[in-house]
């Protein structure tokens, strides 16, 4: 027995309880996970194109159909303008953009109920799973960006069309915080549907309805009136127009509501981590 | 002496009944307004003991109540129990994949847990993608599997196809595959549920090999499963739950022997006290009926070397002329023997019959009892199935085979070598 208090005195490794304070993260822990991380993302991306010929092409597909059906039911046939930008290439950073907030945030949002299975039999850090879905869909970010890329650098060269100006440098940042948001809000919304469902049906309609009041678009030079402050509120937009900015020479950058978009993203972050924190421990049970 | 690496303090796990709807939504504001007011979670003072077969009295149900253990280092533990007597919930309690209602579990090392096999494996990749996931997902670094690898690949046996996807690979291929990464897995402490269930005799022996070399090692375990033969030669200490409590602690032996003897035997004994509800008809109407085992000590269980004697008694309602005819099966419909009384003469009222089964016949099995009531040995009036079921269990062996010991009986016949 007096061995046994002896190791009382020790440090234990693990400690399993009913609950854990607010802030209790074990970052420490994450870095010895980080080779999952990896094969997360290798599994998502390698299994995308598995036997399909075009292989990673198929990503580029999508932003690119996208923007050509904007482009001949927006541009041509509704005829709303894209400001001083060119529509194809308006269109095509925007449905990029958008199309990695929303999808990012749509399978994060499912993080408890899609991977019950794997989570109800095998432990790691929960936050492992949506963070390697966040990196995944960055890489295929890239490659659509890639794409982008090509047809503004045509723009910019070839055509003249377009002129940049320094900000793009910070266009990296503005991307970053696209990012967290989109996992704030994933991580917020699967944490809250682990018991009540009901949010998911909300959800997916919310986001469907959110990309109207982001300029994927219309531009917000566009927009008069008191829709434009509709348009402010959603800290997308003030992210997206700084991005563009940056690439397009022409698009607002507003110092004001990009610090509520940064506050904004940063508060639902650690709200975000604070909640599926709570929810991990016990979620297997509800969900 | 060696260290404690888990210890278990007052665990209880609750759950709730029935489905997640609108009215769970007013407990949980009940229970959030208790704790804004800083008192106790009303909804834990509540809760049935974990029986399944009696209906609920409330809408909570202790799947385990106050667990208290230790594990020293090195230590092999088997956990045993009926279905739902809360085995999987202190695997799942201690592999964190849910955390217990009240009290603590502390860990000292690197827990890795086999609740099943292959857990996370996706039909699309290729088996050497696979490996790399599965062996991530089970808490190795990329540089452990890489070591590894061949290992794996070899006692999966599947070097030909270790560039397809695992969709496409035979089932057993694919548990071997999935039991090669855990099996090489090296955790301190080491968790397995039953996945030995799966795979083939030859493979399972692989399995259990694979796991002592473990225990060899120094590294802990815990094993649950309900091969009392595996648990026992690969377990040192064992727990014994029931109804979400540990009933038994202590070396593997006799606690295998305290479960048996209140477990296993199920329907040894069983008397109908009412008339209206006990099996019968117009002819013949069921009293009592038992297994009447000749055991040595009070704490032994029936065994292979142990005489039974079969006890019934019925009323039969008309006089005639009656013999009984005796089925011996397993739960799986195979008849061992059939045996028949002589026809006798029976006036109306209660009668007694009885059987003897010798030692050294039957092998170790479940066994159960069917009984024909024949009339002027031609007209089956009765017929009742299942009316005893019980355990025959195997004696304790020398030597180093702890298989199952094969055939339907088992008889002591004289065999000699000169």
């Amino acid at each position: 027995m007096t061995d046994a208090k002896s190791n009382d005195t020790d440090k234990w490794d693990i400690n399993i309880t009913s609950g854990s304070g607010y802030l209790d993260f074990h970052f420490d822990e994450l870095w010895h996970y980080r080779d999952l991380l990896i094969m997360f993302v290798k599994k998502d991306i390698i299994t995308v194109y598995k036997q399909t010929i075009l292989g990673p092409i198929w990503f580029v597909v999508q932003p690119l159909l996208t923007s050509i059906m904007f482009f001949v039911i927006f541009s041509r046939v509704a005829h709303i303008s894209t400001g001083a930008v060119p529509a194809v290439l308006f269109y095509l950073i925007g449905t990029t953009l958008w199309g990695y907030f929303s999808d990012t945030m749509n399978v994060t949002s499912k993080t408890f109920t899609d991977n019950a299975t794997v989570f109800g039999k095998v432990y790691f850090p929960r936050i492992i799973l949506p963070l390697s879905k966040v990196v995944s869909g960055l890489v295929k970010f890239l490659i659509q960006f890639s794409l982008f890329a090509a047809v503004w650098l045509y723009y910019v060269f070839v055509s003249k069309q377009v002129t940049p100006n320094w900000y793009v440098l910070l266009a990296p940042v503005w991307l970053c915080f696209v990012v967290l948001l989109s996992f704030g809000f994933g991580i917020i919304i699967t944490s809250l549907t682990t018991k009540y469902r009901d949010l998911i049906f909300l959800v997916g309609f919310g986001v469907q309805l959110a990309m109207y009041v982001t300029p994927v678009i219309i531009p917000l030079s566009e927009i008069q009136g008191k829709k434009k402050l509709l348009f402010l509120l959603n800290p997308l937009t003030s992210l997206f127009e700084a991005f563009k900015y940056g690439f397009f020479g022409q698009g607002v950058f507003d110092i004001k509501w990009l610090t509520y978009s940064v506050v904004f993203t940063l508060v639902t972050i650690t709200l975000g981590f604070i909640i599926f924190n709570k929810v991990e421990k016990r979620f297997i049970d509800t969900v | 002496m060696s260290k404690v690496v888990i210890r278990a303090e007052h665990v209880s796990k609750q759950y709730r009944l029935g489905q997640v709807g609108t009215g769970t939504l007013s407990h949980d504001l009940k229970r959030w307004w208790a704790l804004v007011r800083g008192k106790e979670d009303p909804y834990l003072k509540v809760g049935s003991e974990n029986d399944r077969t009696q209906v609920a009295k409330s809408d909570y149900a202790w799947a385990l109540r106050d667990i208290n253990f230790e594990i020293n280092q090195g230590d092999t533990l088997g956990i045993i129990g009926k279905n739902g007597a809360g085995k999987s919930t202190l695997l799942k309690l201690l592999s964190r994949v849910t955390s217990p209602t009240t009290g603590q579990i502390k860990v000292r090392g690197r827990i890795a847990s086999l609740l099943e096999v292959g857990t996370g494996f996706h039909p699309e990749l290729t088996g050497r993608e696979n490996i790399f996931l599965n062996g991530a997902i089970l808490g190795m670094t990329r540089k452990e599997i890489l070591r590894k690898f061949d290992e794996i690949v070899d006692f999966a046996g599947v070097q030909m196809y270790i560039d397809t996807p695992v969709k496409r690979y035979s089932s057993g291929m694919y548990v071997r595959l999935a039991f090669g990464v855990a099996a090489h897995l090296e955790p301190e402490i080491l968790i397995v549920d039953e996945v030995l269930a799966v795979g083939d005799a030859e493979f399972q022996k692989k399995c259990l090999g694979k796991m002592s070399d473990v225990a060899s090692h120094g590294r802990t375990i815990i094993f649950v499963s309900h091969n009392m033969q595996a648990v026992q030669s690969l377990c040192k200490t064992a727990i014994y739950l029931k109804a979400g409590q540990i009933t038994d602690i202590g070396p593997t032996d006799k606690v295998i022997n305290n479960y048996l003897s209140r477990e296993v035997t199920n329907r040894i004994s069983i008397e109908w006290e009412n008339e209206a509800t006990a099996p019968g008809n117009e002819y013949i109407r069921m009293v009592s009926a038992r297994i009447d085992p000749k055991l040595l000590k009070d704490m032994d269980v029936m065994s292979v070397a142990t005489e039974i004697d079969v006890v019934f008694e019925f009323y039969l309602h008309k006089a005639c002329n009656l013999n009984i005819s005796f089925f011996l099966s397993t739960p799986g419909g195979l008849i061992i023997f059939n045996v028949a009384t002589p026809s006798v003469a029976l006036e109306a009222g209660m009668h007694r019959s009885k059987l003897t089964i010798p030692a050294r016949l039957l092998n170790d099995d479940i066994y159960t009892i069917r009984l024909y009531f024949v009339k002027d040995m031609g007209a089956v009036i009765f017929d009742i199935e299942d009316i005893l079921t019980f355990e025959v269990v195997d004696e304790a062996r020398t030597g180093s085979w702890f298989g199952k010991w094969p055939g339907a009986v088992r008889p002591a016949l004289p065999f000699t070598l000169t």
